[in-house]
């Protein structure tokens, strides 16, 4: 018991540095790597209280996907310009810490209210959802509660997923002129008589190429 | 005191299975050499040692006594982690490899979804490397890098949910186990051949190369990286190209079990065939490195996102289909 309550206390602290540290560090890359180590130790906790296989899903999909996005895309932009314009100019700062505390007053209250609910009032939440047995392991009993009593959900949520999917791609698709593509059926099925043309050359006439 | 004990155990468990792990990467470099040389009738390196065996220690000396350099305008933290985090993922994968029935260092409930966890944080080692070399070779070779083996864990993915759906069980035992009677290749052979072309993606290894491509992007990554920093990238990518295989041969070829389970065969311990069949995934590595010329970039991303993934979800819903129809779905 010992050893895991000092297991939980060394991913907890590193979560929540790591949290702060996204919000502080200068660099955005060092915020996204810092975000990573945070992910990594908070599915290191969902495995300390048994929930193994969420914690290897949010490593796969959190870190193993979204992360890597999330780095394209801050490697890719032009930080440091950015960065001065966000910081250093006195008009926009006004502008976004109180945005910022706004959302982050709700998220607070928000998570009162859960925290609270879940402590004070636990006949509040579905019996049937919090029920667990030692004998299957726990993906097994996500299974099937997942695929039978809230398999419409599950599905409703697979569809808003691909409608959103769809949704991104239809935003950011433009056909642009001029691109050059290259057709793969027509590069296999091209014929030696098609590319090539022996000619005889005679001395001193040269050959009229038609081009 | 009974604490300490049972620490020690651990390590001396962990080292007897790393050491292996480590000289068997040695090893596999020169036997890639050598199979390279072999294909384009070559000698391949044969001084050090009995057939040259003993060649990857004498690159590890050397690698040792190199000087390590920094680049005055890398980012000094994340350059020197990017090794050091590539070269620990493709070692802790190994913990929930199973050798023979109880024969593993973690047999946990979610072992497949360990290792694919584990190899899809591989590309931060890359990432990293590339970023925080500030140079435009390795940022260009990380970038292409990211972007192939994220695409190609996606069928990988895809390729792991056939066989689960066999198995109906995460753990790496219980899959090894359900193929007593059939080995998961047979069934399901044209998931293999996904699979392994996928692992060679994965893996970055030739035919897809492209994040090392030598002719246009130096070598990608590593451009940067000299002495033991570069060697720990080369480590950490035959370890993973190992596990690949260990992978491949869990999942399709039966694991630890004999091919037939006849008297003779039964007596050869579990973990001499896994080997056995761990080499010979390898040495088809190694022969499609020689035989086959680099995908174009264009070609790599095609052939994963239009055929591979829409290949395999059909494989999938085929299975699936055919399980269900003749009552063969795993229960608990």
């Amino acid at each position: 018991m010992l050893a895991h309550a000092i297991f939980f206390y060394v991913f907890s602290i590193i979560a929540v540095i790591s949290a702060i540290m996204v919000t502080v560090s200068k660099n955005t890359v060092h915020s996204v790597f810092f975000l990573i180590l945070d992910f990594i130790s908070i599915s290191c906790l969902f495995i300390m209280i048994g929930a193994e296989f969420l914690g290897m899903i949010m490593l796969i999909v959190y870190v193993g996907a979204v992360a890597v996005l999330f780095l394209f895309v801050v490697m890719m932009l032009n930080v440091a310009q950015q960065k001065n314009q966000w910081f250093n100019s006195e008009s926009t700062t006004s502008s976004h810490i109180p945005v910022g505390l706004i959302i982050s007053t709700i998220i607070f209250f928000e998570l009162i209210i859960v925290v609270g609910g879940w402590k004070y009032k636990p006949e509040l939440s579905n019996p049937n959802t919090t029920q667990s047995s030692n004998e299957i392991s726990n993906t097994h009993s996500l299974g099937q509660v997942l695929y039978t009593d809230y398999i419409h959900i599950f599905q409703i949520s697979g569809m808003i997923l691909l409608i959103a999917m769809i949704g991104a791609i239809v935003l950011t698709y433009r056909r642009r002129e001029g691109v050059k593509t290259q057709s793969y059926l027509k590069q296999i099925s091209r014929e030696r008589s098609e590319g090539i043309e022996v000619l005889e050359v005679q001395s001193n006439k040269g050959v009229k190429i038609d081009d | 005191m009974e604490y300490i004990n049972l620490v020690f155990e651990e390590v001396y468990k962990i080292l007897f299975l790393l050491v292996p792990v480590l000289v068997s990467v040695a090893m596999i470099v020169w036997l890639d050499r050598r199979v390279w040389a072999f294909v384009q009738k070559r000698q391949g390196p044969n001084v050090v040692g009995p057939f040259g065996l003993l060649q990857s220690l004498a690159d590890a000396l050397k690698y040792i006594f190199k000087e390590i350099i920094i680049p005055a305008s890398s980012n000094k933290i994340i350059f020197i982690l990017a090794p050091i985090i590539t070269m620990t993922l493709a070692l802790i994968a190994w913990a929930v490899i199973p050798f023979g029935e109880d024969q593993v260092l973690a047999n946990i409930n979610v072992g497949i979804l360990y290792i694919f966890a584990v190899s899809s944080l591989g590309v931060y080692g890359i990432i990293m490397g590339g970023w925080a070399s500030n140079s435009k070779y390795p940022f260009l070779g990380s970038i292409r890098s990211a972007a192939q083996m994220v695409s190609y864990e996606v069928s990988i993915g895809i390729i792991i949910i056939n066989v689960l759906l066999c198995v109906g069980s995460l753990n790496l035992s219980d899959i090894v186990l359900a193929q007593q009677n059939i080995w998961f290749i047979i069934p399901l052979f044209p998931m293999f051949v996904i699979f392994f072309i996928s692992a060679l993606a994965e893996t970055n290894r030739p035919p897809f190369d492209l994040p090392e491509a030598e002719a246009e992007l130096v070598a990608g990554y590593q451009t940067e990286y000299s002495g033991m920093m570069y060697a720990m990238f080369w480590l950490g990518e035959y370890a993973n190209i190992l596990l690949m295989c260990a992978l491949g041969s869990i999942l399709f070829l039966g694991g630890w079990l004999s091919p037939i389970d006849l008297y003779p065969f039964n007596l050869i311990p579990g973990a001499i065939w896994l080997v056995l069949k761990i080499l010979l995934l390898f040495i088809l590595f190694a022969l499609v490195k020689a035989v086959v010329p680099r995908y174009r970039y264009d070609q790599l991303m095609r052939l994963g996102w239009k055929i591979f993934l829409p290949f395999s979800l059909t494989y999938v819903v085929l299975t699936a289909s055919y399980l269900f129809y003749f009552n063969l779905l795993p229960t608990l």
